[in-house]
């Protein structure tokens, strides 16, 4: 079942530092650039909601045609946002909590300057693969 | 036999997993790095104020981590939207880790509605540290004031994080008091 999804992860200075296409439908060019568009334009309203709870996992924040976005929001304001088809919040929640678990790892690294770009293979490698796990 | 099973090799620091790990460390050998730390800064300074941004940036660094990795292991996964939650949270949890006891106290200034001041009887980091008096107002402490204004930051209250040495009649040595003075977005929210 080809499913679309995209993966970003936001600093919080709203400057991406990983993105990832980690659905399993067939990629075309046009299509990532309008997944891109859609998370960035729901960057504002994560801004609102993120200050009203206490919860890191915010759900769904905003639609697009088909699409949903839900956002993860970790202490130190990094977002993580996944555009995907509707689907059960479960598997989202456990994909977000193990891939918040792999940023804590890099963010602990002395030499890494918060905000910047993950440059990491193997970062890269776990991320698909947690997202063939659970999405 | 008793076997004392060496550590499993991970290849990769991803694949480690975040557990809790030992919690102490040996406190000279912090106290020797920690000196070696202000030595280095010493000679690439020329002024105290400088040396203390110095020691305030290292510090920075060390709270942003602090406070991410202790939000995953002690809290669960909540985060602190509220001013008096981070607040304590520093008092308590922060403390706790990184020095084995609970700040002496936590206050709120008198005199400005922003200012809140955490005090400590002696500052673990100015333990092994006696400042020369040419130096006049120079605190190591600035180090600690540099860990809470990380920890404050990346959690969304941008604040001005100062240490201070207050003296006490009766203590032949200062108390220490890191005042932390909020900045004007914060106080729009929190202070109305």
């Amino acid at each position: 079942m080809a499913s679309t999804a995209c993966f970003v992860i936001v600093s919080k200075n709203d400057i991406p530092i990983y993105e990832a296409e980690v659905g399993s439908a067939p990629k075309k060019e046009d299509l990532a650039h309008q997944h891109q568009f859609i998370l960035h334009a729901a960057l504002d309203v994560v801004q609102d909601l993120a200050w009203t709870t206490n919860a890191m996992f915010l759900r769904s924040v905003d639609r697009f045609s088909d699409l949903v976005v839900s956002v993860y929001d970790s202490v130190v304001h990094t977002r993580f946002m996944l555009l995907h088809d509707p689907r059960s919040d479960d598997g989202i929640k456990s994909f977000f909590q193990e891939v918040h678990e792999l940023y804590i790892k890099i963010f602990l690294n002395p030499l890494y300057l918060p905000g910047s770009r993950i440059t990491s293979s193997h970062f890269d490698t776990k991320v698909r693969a947690l997202a063939r796990k659970y999405l | 036999m008793i076997g004392v099973g060496k550590a499993k090799q991970y290849a990769n620091v991803l694949d480690k997993p975040l557990s809790r790990g030992r919690q102490e460390v040996s406190l000279s050998a912090f106290a020797f790095l920690f000196s070696e730390l202000v030595q280095y800064n010493q000679t690439q300074v020329d002024n105290i104020a400088e040396l203390e941004r110095r020691l305030e940036d290292a510090g920075y660094a060390v709270g942003a981590r602090v406070l991410e990795l202790l939000c995953h292991r002690e809290k669960g996964n909540r985060r602190e939207t509220r001013l008096l939650g981070i607040l304590s949270f520093i008092h308590s949890t922060v403390w706790k880790v990184l020095f084995g006891k609970v700040a002496d106290s936590l206050e709120k200034g008198t005199e400005h509605e922003d200012e809140y001041m955490i005090s400590e009887k002696e500052l673990l980091v100015n333990r092994f540290i006696s400042v020369p008096k040419d130096m006049g107002a120079f605190n190591c402490g600035a180090f600690v004031a540099g860990i809470v204004k990380g920890v404050l930051d990346n959690a969304g209250f941008p604040a001005v994080v100062t240490a201070h040495f207050v003296p006490i009649e009766g203590q032949q040595r200062p108390r220490t008091t890191i005042l932390i003075k909020f900045a004007e977005e914060v106080k729009q929210v929190c202070f109305v």
